[in-house]
């Protein structure tokens, strides 16, 4: 399996940045010739992850978000990683409606969209702490 | 992001034009906010044609503010919202509690 191409973005963990990170992987899977709505279903998907990196990683504080893509065989791969707080409980945070910050207005559907609008999601602690989410989407057009 | 109203027949018409995700959501929900307490409506139509990205981050929005209507008895629709919007109210079950109109 070769890697085609591969981008790798390193942000502020701010949120006028999710615009221009999920424009940005959008923009890098275009070469794989996607349809609109597999286009918007990254971008959410993307915004999803980057989302809760700045609230629940970093609880708004600062913070870096690494975000990586790659393209093998018509699949594309998207990492997305913090050095934030992590999830003490993983499973229980992927169940649809879990959040921590009801007060917030949060609904605790971020992963549960990410599984719907992608083909597979792994959430992993990160080295050195934080949280890693993997991601893949074969791009069909 | 911009948010337009009129208030027709005891209806708050809403539109939102353009992305709604953790950077506009402030403003929205105090935009939202302030066209709820500012007007005397019978019910709320949210035009969703020009909204042209939301995550799960608008659809706590949506909820907060039918929450907040739902203490006063008004109801609150939706109408035209794009593909990729309908797929994220479908799955949350948003339309459970504010129906989608045409």
């Amino acid at each position: 399996m070769k890697v085609e191409n591969e981008m790798t973005l390193i942000i502020p963990a701010l949120s006028k940045n999710e615009s221009f990170a999920r424009s940005t992987v959008a923009a890098f899977a275009v070469e794989m010739d996607p349809s609109l709505e597999e286009i918007n279903d990254i971008k959410t998907a993307v915004c999803e992850a980057v989302t809760n990196s700045i609230v629940h990683g970093y609880k708004k504080q600062q913070g870096t978000i690494t975000i990586n893509g790659k393209i093998i065989d018509k699949v594309l791969h998207i990492t997305i990683s913090d050095n934030g707080v992590g999830i003490e409980d993983i499973e229980m945070a992927r169940q649809p409606y879990f959040t921590t910050r009801p007060e917030d207005e949060r609904t605790g559907m971020g992963f549960t969209v990410m599984e719907t609008f992608m083909d597979t999601l792994e959430v992993l602690p990160n080295e050195n702490g934080g949280l890693k989410v993997i991601m893949t989407k074969t791009i069909k057009g | 992001m911009r948010i337009e109203n009129k208030v027709f027949n005891n209806t708050l018409y809403i539109a939102i034009y353009g992305e709604l995700d953790e950077y506009t959501a402030v403003y929205t929900r105090n935009e939202l906010d302030k066209l709820i307490d500012h007007n005397d409506m019978k019910r709320v139509v949210v035009d969703l044609s020009e909204l042209t990205f939301m995550d799960s981050t608008g659809v706590g929005i949506m909820i907060g503010r039918f929450k907040k209507l739902k203490s006063k008895s008004i109801p609150i629709f939706i109408a035209n919202p794009s593909k990729t919007v309908d797929k994220i109210f479908s799955m949350t079950g948003l339309y459970e509690i504010m129906p989608k109109i045409s």
